[in-house]
């Protein structure tokens, strides 16, 4: 959002060589008390299906938005990579990836 | 969870959130106690806590509060007036688990700002904010709205993108506790507020900064969902342990649970405050019909109670509330009452 992405210059975020790591604003966590799989954010709390928790999962600020597909893919076979490239520009757009 | 870890406060805003009658720092729950309640608290559910007072860091053991939150994988927000928030202090915080910090400005320039502050505090908030972006964690603007500073909503957005915040909320004065002491000095026009509103819609247009706009109830005869219905998804502890489903709560006549005496499980589910007004069979006419029930609660307790002295009647923001005449019409202008800086000492 207002901060540059760390190494903006080879990997933009939303670019091909884009690594999307969660922002340091953003925690991923299991939450035991509701069973569900919670993305926490400054002022709000996104409760996350299986499938949108394991891709945020792999966010790892290593893994690029084509190994985060096939990553999720494998586990989800269901899937499309459409899907998956559209809810890490959605959660981008919102500031919770970088 | 909002945790107001202190009353205290080197800012004397007139809206202040904090109750008219503010906890004494010597009745303030110790370390130990705050660590037993955020461990309570994960227990429960809690995933958010917003590290509140008055002014937090005047918490010398802040750090360890935010690492035991941090600890139980609660996600913690510091809600500061900026004063006293040197590079070395969010360091500690940063090390401890923080998350995201809301900084607190009165108004868009030096004058008017400390003017609403009651105090010299502008040039302090803007190091402060300095100092968060610097350290790369997120920084919120929280501002309070009212007669005084609405014309300039334009310029406190400015002054928002201009420091590198994330997020600005806009909040319109509620009017309990201080706010209601000094509701002619506060109170808008519909005028200003029609234009403020405006501004902000254009702002939105134009950047990314998040710019959250919360209500002024009075004018729109619709009353707000109150903390998402009363002891449902929100609950506030006290300086002095005591636990509220809203922070404005406090002179309801409710017996108020403390988390010195009870677990905080045990407050949330069992206690005669948290059930007060949970859910909609408490609710009187018009609510008990009306098809909005489940959207707005039957609007705001607290509203209800310091208008009607009845925490159990309709929201009298609400246009079909047989109170509603209490607040329509109502004119501003006038001086305001500051609060106090320090609460009181026990016994005084």
């Amino acid at each position: 959002m207002t901060r540059p992405p760390t190494g903006e210059a080879e990997s933009p975020a939303g670019g091909v060589a884009w690594q999307p790591a969660l922002a340091r604003s953003a925690l991923l966590r299991r939450d035991p008390v509701r069973q569900a799989d919670l993305l926490i954010v400054p002022e709000r709390i996104v409760v996350l299906n299986e499938e949108a928790a394991a891709i945020v999962a792999l966010c790892d600020g290593e893994r690029t938005v084509a190994g985060i597909v096939a990553g999720v893919l494998a586990r989800f076979p269901g899937g499309t990579e459409a899907d998956v490239v559209e809810f890490l520009d959605r959660i981008r757009a919102e500031g919770w990836l970088r | 969870m909002l945790a107001e870890l202190t009353h205290a406060c080197p800012l004397r805003c007139p809206y202040c959130s904090n109750p008219t009658e503010l906890a004494a720092r010597s009745s303030e729950l110790s370390t130990a106690e705050w660590e037993r309640i955020l461990g309570e608290a994960a227990a429960l559910g809690v995933v958010h806590a917003h590290l509140s007072g008055g002014e937090p860091l005047l918490r010398r053991d802040l750090a360890r509060i935010v690492a035991a939150a941090d600890r139980e994988g609660v996600y913690t927000q510091l809600v500061t007036s900026g004063v006293g928030l040197t590079e070395r202090r969010l360091g500690e915080l940063a090390a401890a688990g923080l998350r995201s910090v809301q900084l607190s400005v009165q108004a868009a320039t030096q004058g008017e700002s400390d003017g609403i502050a009651g105090v010299r505090a502008f040039a302090r908030k803007e190091r402060a904010a300095a100092v968060v972006t610097a350290s790369g964690l997120p920084l919120g603007l929280n501002v309070v709205l009212h007669r005084a500073n609405l014309d300039a909503v334009g310029e406190i957005i400015e002054l928002g993108l201009a420091w590198g915040v994330e997020r600005i909320e806009l909040a319109n004065t509620q009017f309990y506790g201080w706010g209601l002491l000094n509701r002619a000095a506060l109170l808008p026009t519909r005028e200003q507020l029609a234009r403020a509103e405006a501004i902000v819609q254009k702002y939105r247009e134009k950047t990314d900064v998040e710019l959250i706009w919360v209500i002024p109830d009075y004018f729109d005869g619709v009353p707000k969902p109150c903390m998402g219905g009363w002891g449902a998804i929100s609950i506030t502890v006290a300086p002095d342990g005591r636990v509220l489903p809203c922070p404005a709560a406090y002179d309801l006549p409710l017996d108020v649970p403390n988390a010195r005496d009870r677990s905080l499980r045990w407050i949330w589910e069992h206690s005669p405050a948290f059930n007060a007004y949970r859910g909609t069979a408490w609710m009187p006419e018009p609510c008990a019909s009306c098809p909005r029930k489940e959207l707005d609660f039957g609007g705001c307790r607290c509203q209800a109670y310091a208008l009607t002295g009845d925490a159990a009647r309709t929201d009298p923001a609400c246009g079909l509330s047989p109170d509603h005449h209490l607040i329509k019409g109502l004119a501003g202008g006038g001086a305001w009452t500051f609060r106090e800086a320090a609460p009181p000492v026990r016994g005084a």
